[in-house]
């Protein structure tokens, strides 16, 4: 599905991510997992497509595709998904019409036939259950007024309207109360299949103890310094990332 | 600089649409301004002698008068000798019907998308066509005629309508008023008369499509709307123009006079050639639009939409005079490139419980400029005066300029006002968030603009609204990544 190899980024000159390996199967679910500034959300953000990061060394193989040479709306078209961690508003335009807007940009770029506003609104009703979404949220504008949940369970949304191949949920737990968070997990757990795959990068391990992942990762310092099955997840959270932080060199290759 | 301002390097690849020539003959009067021109203006025109003396009044005032230089924007001199005040495709009597306009002139409102003979056809909306300075074709006068409506081109309302003409030309508008109004009160060769009597509601939109076609001539129309008691009239207009390296003038003149319980709506989409990326050319659009609310729980409201012009110098305003009337101004004005607009609105607080609502959103693009500028003033007896103001501005890029200057003069305490004001600027977040949906840039930038217009938009007439938004995608298009 996805492989990473040898990854440098930074953003103007600054190098943040500094040798990222990274092989994600499909089916599988990653965790990232690192102290604040290790540069998790970079790492998302370069596989979403972020244009202010500069890629200076390595590559990014997704299905097969050099994914660099993508343009973020490519990249969403060939179905890599981001959850943003500070979803944005966008004052004016209704929910319904982004969507749609969105999913008909998807379908169009894969030789798909576009909805139509009937077809469109059977299938979001549908979607809406997953994350149990209030019906009204749709004629609101995008994020616009929404509570911190309410946002996250939008991009949750978002995700089971697109149906993408691959996941990137950045920080998808910040700001969530427990039920929040359990709702916005079984999101995800319904919409994961043997076939896709997805990536959470996280703080804390108390996502994880709703969407289990298959490996987890220690992202120090622009490197993942180890690699484990979700017991990592657990000794971290025992153990600080000051512990990880003593693990200085880059651990044995990603998983 | 910013790597979304190099990528409005890339932006201004879209050339303005209806910047062709029509290739016909033209009457035009040499160059220059003085008494004897005027004088052959309203010869050519039949006119009566008071409408002569009239101009000649208003010449005389602007001969003592200054430009204003108070607006916030910057231009050459404008030599008022170096313009031909009058063209006209040579015709050989006015035309009766659509069939004796010359096919050429058919064919370039075609091009514009007014199929004059179709709309004819079709129910919906009457068209009045103004070619550079005079009234090519009024459609569906005879069907309006049958509910008493008049609809005509501002000269035939001279010769058909004297006395509806004399007793409201001026009376919003005075000569005297600014420096272009009496320019163009001096010098106007046509523009369309709306009257709809007493209890009529006019079924259809009113529109009339300005189109300046002529190098080195100037566009003076004169639109005068009068709606009397417990009438409706919905007026859309809109403009175009070659696109021409020099710079052209366009002073307009609006007037509208709403009677007892009478609504006036009075739509502009304004896409006058903005001239080229660097600045070269470009409409000098100097236009004064005033609306008089003259009888009680009457209504003006005036919607604009302005993506055109090099220079956009316009407030259109409501003098709110009838008790308990009302006025409105929601406007988008859009400046990219080299792009100035100075516009905004007055209203005039005179009546008892006059209520104002301003709803203004400025977005500039490029290295253009774009002020707000609008007067709130409650006189001495407009008790339980109320106005709401809201006015947005969105930046796209660092190198553009927003500005507003909201005055407020109160005399009156039982006055109540609002003002809001934001500016934004286009966040590359907004579009990274619908590139990373799939939606394209160009998509992304045409949702978050038109979003930020709605409030404007959903007071368009419906099929103005879907031209209103397509024409702010192109306006903008590449402005943004």
């Amino acid at each position: 599905m996805l492989e990473i190899r040898n990854l440098h980024a930074g953003i103007e000159g600054k190098e943040i991510l500094k040798g990222i390996n990274l092989t994600v199967n499909p089916g599988e679910i990653h965790a990232i997992m690192g102290p604040n500034g290790s540069g998790k959300s970079t790492l998302a953000g370069v596989l979403a497509g972020r244009e202010e990061f500069d890629i200076t060394e390595g590559e990014i193989i997704y299905q097969g595709k050099n994914l660099l040479d993508f343009s973020a709306e490519e990249r969403a078209c060939e179905g890599v998904f981001l959850a943003f961690q500070y979803p944005v508003e966008i004052p004016g335009v209704s929910n319904t019409y982004f969507l749609k807007a969105a999913l008909n940009a998807v379908r169009k770029y894969r030789g798909v036939d576009e909805l139509d506003a009937m077809d469109f609104l059977a299938l979001i009703k549908e979607k809406m259950k997953l994350v149990e979404m209030d019906q009204a949220l749709l004629n609101r504008p995008v994020n616009e007024g929404f509570s911190g949940g309410e946002k996250k369970r939008n991009e949750i949304l978002q995700m089971a309207v697109l149906d993408p191949m691959l996941a990137i949920l950045d920080e998808t737990d910040s700001g969530l109360d427990i039920d929040a968070l359990r709702i916005v997990a079984n999101g995800v757990n319904k919409l994961h299949t043997p076939q896709n795959s997805a990536i959470v990068v996280t703080h804390y391990q108390r996502l994880l103890n709703y969407i289990i992942p298959d490996v987890v990762h220690v992202l120090v310092n622009g490197r993942i310094v180890k690699s484990g099955d979700k017991e990592l997840a657990f000794h971290l959270e025992e153990h600080g990332y000051d512990w990880a932080r003593d693990l200085r060199e880059p651990a044995a290759q990603g998983a | 600089m910013s790597s979304e301002a190099q990528d409005l390097e890339k932006l201004t690849s879209e050339e303005y649409k209806y910047g062709f020539v029509t290739h016909i003959e033209m009457d035009t009067v040499e160059k220059g301004l003085s008494e004897d021109v005027i004088r052959f203006i309203s010869a050519k025109k039949e006119e009566p002698e008071w409408l002569l003396e009239w101009r000649l009044k208003a010449f005389r005032l602007w001969q003592t008068m200054e430009e204003p230089d108070w607006a916030f924007v910057d231009y050459p001199p404008i030599d008022y000798q170096d313009i031909s005040y009058y063209s006209a495709p040579k015709m050989k009597e006015r035309p009766k019907s659509l069939d004796e306009v010359d096919p050429e002139l058919l064919d370039t409102y075609e091009k514009l998308g007014i199929p004059l003979k179709e709309q004819e056809m079709l129910a919906g909306v009457a068209v009045d066509a103004v070619f550079d300075s005079v009234s090519v074709a009024t459609t569906f006068k005879e069907k309006l005629s049958d509910m008493g409506i008049i609809f005509c081109s501002f000269s035939e309302a001279v010769k058909d309508y004297p006395d509806l003409v004399r007793k409201y030309l001026g009376s919003v508008v005075p000569q005297g008023d600014n420096f272009f109004s009496a320019l163009n009160s001096a010098v106007f060769t046509d523009g369309s008369f709306v009257y709809i009597p007493k209890g009529v509601r006019c079924p259809m939109e009113l529109s009339t499509y300005f189109r300046i076609n002529s190098l080195g001539t100037g566009q003076f129309e004169r639109t005068l709307i009068v709606a009397d008691e417990d009438s409706y009239v919905s007026y859309l207009e809109g403009c175009t123009a070659p696109i021409r390296d020099e710079n052209q003038l366009h002073a307009a003149v609006v007037e509208l006079v709403a009677h007892d319980n009478a609504q006036i709506k009075y739509s502009t989409v304004q896409n006058w050639y903005p001239g080229d990326k660097n600045g070269k050319g470009g409409i000098y659009n100097f236009v004064t639009k005033r609306g008089k609310c003259a009888g009680v729980n009457s209504k003006i409201s005036w919607t604009q939409v302005e993506t055109g012009s090099a220079i956009t110098w316009k407030y259109p305003s409501c003098i709110l005079q009838g008790d308990n009337s009302v006025g409105e101004f929601y406007s988008v004005a859009v400046t990219n490139n080299r792009q100035q607009a100075d516009t905004g609105t007055k209203m005039i607080h005179i009546g008892k419980n006059t209520r104002s609502t301003i709803i203004s959103k400025g977005i500039s693009a490029g290295y253009s400029s774009n002020t707000y500028r609008g007067l709130v003033k409650i006189m001495k007896n407009a008790d339980g005066a109320r106005n709401f103001s809201q006015c947005d501005s969105m930046l796209m890029g660092d190198t553009c300029g927003a500005h507003t200057f909201p005055y407020i003069e109160n005399h009156n305490d039982s006055a109540q006002m609002e003002h809001e004001a934001t500016t934004s600027k286009i966040g590359e977040d907004q579009i990274f968030y619908c590139n990373q949906r799939g939606i394209s840039t160009e998509d992304a930038v045409n949702m978050i603009v038109n979003g930020f217009c709605k409030e404007v938009f959903r007071e368009l007439p419906m099929e103005f609204a879907v031209e209103a938004q397509k024409l702010l995608g192109i306006s903008l298009e590449g402005s943004v990544g």
